[in-house]
């Protein structure tokens, strides 16, 4: 039903865009779109491919005119590589790209962007100013704001927290600036920040340590959901669960179920929806069969998760 | 008297970090601290054993994290599977179990009979088998993360968790296998077996060694301790994803040489490979609960210390030779 209602605004758009005149012609033709983006690594990177290709099985039966390539890469190298691929044989009309790391990525998508294609980066941006077209990402500072005024407005003054950062890349970076920023002036201590690298079992070895060398610890930002879940385990580990929360983030599904279901050990969470790949690769689609403009920048804020509106973001079918 | 002295340099160097650590910080000889450091150890120790007999023969295995977490997946799989008809008791934890060392012994077997009967290179087997093993887990587990069934995972909490007072069941099994693998290596006939063809394939062939399965049993060997490592990780956090066990490979490989085994095979030494896995996570544990260096600097310490053990042990062997 839904199906054939888009089906039907494509057709009217259509007809509408005849007294445009060169604009009806575009629409009918058949339009590629190409989507790169870093393979399944960890969580986060999981949820990010399922909805890309959650969104791209939606808009190919909503859009019978649009083609989708969507490719995944494990390093810059085989990233580049597929980008390079799209242009030689699949001759694609519009690229969404999440760049593995802004360097490499940059020559070969301003390569794409001279040959005349429509550009959207997403999340990490390259490394030259204005060379996409449109730009969707989330907020890493207010990511790490967020959270950080959460701690300020919830723990009393003399109190002591331990972080655990990401992999060390810039957006690790932002996100710790700013919750740091947050505490400033808080009398509250960060005892000490060791890198987990967004994985369940480093954060767990780090969690341990951190245990055995702090006897007080009020809270802990582990800043990832699934950091989060190794940090919990080290914690229940050495009894000590009554002692402190745990701020994780992201919104992984079942954390955030334990948020609806009011665990004290969870009191909220920030979020960086995996989802804004979706954002992206509508977005792009969009700029192809409709006259809305779509350039600019799009930046997804990050929000907090409570008990009160953890539901609206509970994905049960995701994978994260 | 000399010779005594340089095979012990991995013990000095692991006796030397414990001093440093418990100078550094007093929380390091806590007894929590000390079944924390061993028990997560045991995982990286178990396989590392099993590494020392596939190096010794003159093979290489780089596909065993990614075969860990593979394992991982298909039992936490089988577990869920079988929960509605058999029920959240023992039985389908111990059926976890089961497929864990029965998968560990069929993937060994597997990188061994590519070695060995179609004979390609162990290096180009198990790269391949480790991107096999990789890519399965990250399928079956759909890019997220496979998460065994809450009530259960209560249930099998103990087995990583549990154990005798403070010495838990990870120790146990750990040092178990380290005493069965010694025996094995040095009074075995396959121990014998396996040194003999390290040293000298064409020698050991001419000697009435059926080189080929003792080859291929090195790799079952292994994929079986695989196997048992992943029976106690899975209980740890009940979880399996694409990041799991990564690099586990290169830690067990750098334990291995750290030890003492010659990465060209022939020498194999057990007891000095659970020295190498106690130095690395010990290197881990020091850097955590030392503010030393900048977090960003771990790695270089490591590898630092791994790369200057290695040095030592070749630099007193040149000299034996001399």
């Amino acid at each position: 039903m839904n199906r054939r209602t888009l089906m039907k605004a494509t057709a009217l758009a259509a007809v509408l865009g005849m007294g445009a005149g060169a604009a009806f012609a575009q629409d009918t033709e058949k339009k590629v779109i190409g989507v790169s983006i870093p393979s399944a690594t960890h969580g986060f990177m999981g949820g990010l491919n399922w909805h890309a290709q959650d969104s791209i099985e939606r808009l190919s039966a909503a859009y019978p005119n649009l083609e989708f390539v969507l490719s995944t890469a494990g390093d810059s190298a085989k990233q580049v590589a597929d980008i390079e691929d799209m242009m030689a044989t699949r001759n694609i009309d519009g690229l969404v790209v999440l760049p593995f790391e802004s360097e490499p990525l940059t020559a070969p998508v301003a390569a794409v962007k001279e040959a005349g294609k429509f550009v959207t980066v997403v999340d990490r941006g390259l490394s030259q100013e204005g060379i996409e077209d449109l730009y969707v990402a989330g907020d890493n500072t207010a990511f790490g704001r967020v959270a950080g005024e959460y701690f300020r407005d919830n723990l009393e003054a003399g109190s002591k927290v331990v972080v655990l950062r990401g992999i060390p890349t810039t957006l690790d970076n932002e996100r710790v600036e700013a919750f740091q920023a947050a505490l400033e002036g808080s009398e509250i201590e960060i005892l000490d920040m060791q890198h987990g690298n967004w994985n369940r079992d480093d954060a767990f070895t780090v969690m341990q340590d951190f245990l055995s060398k702090y006897p007080e610890i009020d809270a802990v930002w582990a800043a990832d959901d699934d950091m989060a879940v190794g940090v919990m385990e080290a914690i229940a580990a050495a009894n000590r669960s009554e002692e402190m929360w745990v701020i994780g983030g992201a919104g992984m599904k079942e954390i955030v179920k334990r948020i609806m279901d009011g665990d004290p050990q969870l009191p909220v969470n920030v979020t960086y929806p995996p989802a804004l790949i979706s954002s992206a690769i509508e977005m792009t689609a969009l700029r192809f069969v409709s006259n809305a403009p779509m350039t600019g920048r799009f930046i997804i804020g990050s929000q907090l998760i409570t008990p009160e509106n953890a539901e609206q973001f509970y994905y049960p079918d995701s994978p994260f | 008297m000399k010779l005594d002295l340089h095979t012990l340099g991995p013990l000095v160097a692991l006796v030397a970090l414990i001093i440093l650590g418990a100078l550094l910080n007093p929380a390091f000889l806590a007894p929590a601290n000390i079944t924390n450091v061993l028990a997560r150890s045991a995982f990286i120790g178990m396989i590392a054993v099993g590494m020392t007999f596939v190096i010794t023969a003159g093979g290489l295995d780089l596909s065993v994290g990614s075969m860990a977490a593979f394992l991982a997946g298909i039992a936490i799989i089988a577990m869920n599977f079988a929960l509605p008809s058999v029920g959240e008791n023992w039985g389908t934890i111990l059926l976890g179990m089961i497929v864990c060392i029965l998968g560990g012994i069929a993937a060994g077997y597997l990188n061994g009979a590519l070695i060995t009967k179609a004979r390609i290179e162990p290096f180009i087997v198990t790269l391949g088998t480790m991107g096999i093993f990789r890519s399965l887990i990250t399928w079956m587990a759909d890019g997220g993360t496979l998460s065994l069934d809450y009530g259960l995972r209560t249930l099998a909490r103990p087995v990583y968790y549990g154990g005798i007072g403070w010495i838990t069941w990870p120790i146990i099994a750990f040092a178990l296998t380290a005493i069965a693998g010694e025996w094995i290596m040095r009074h075995s006939r396959f121990g014998r077996h396996v040194e003999a063809i390290g040293s000298n394939d064409r020698v050991a062939r001419y000697s009435a060694i059926d080189v080929n399965r003792v080859k291929l049993m090195t790799y079952v060997l292994l994929g079986l301790l695989v196997g048992l490592a992943t029976v106690l990780y899975v209980p740890r956090l009940g979880s399996a994803s694409g990041s799991t066990g990564t690099l586990w490979e290169l830690e067990a490989i750098a334990a291995v040489i750290i030890g003492g085994t010659a990465l060209k095979g022939g020498t194999g030494r057990v007891w000095g490979t659970v020295v190498g896995v106690l130095i690395l996570s010990l290197i881990d544990n020091i850097l955590n609960l030392a503010d030393l260096v900048s977090p960003y600097l771990n790695g270089a310490i490591q590898g630092v210390i791994i790369v200057l053990a290695v040095v030592l042990q070749r630099e007193k062997r040149t000299a034996d030779e001399r």
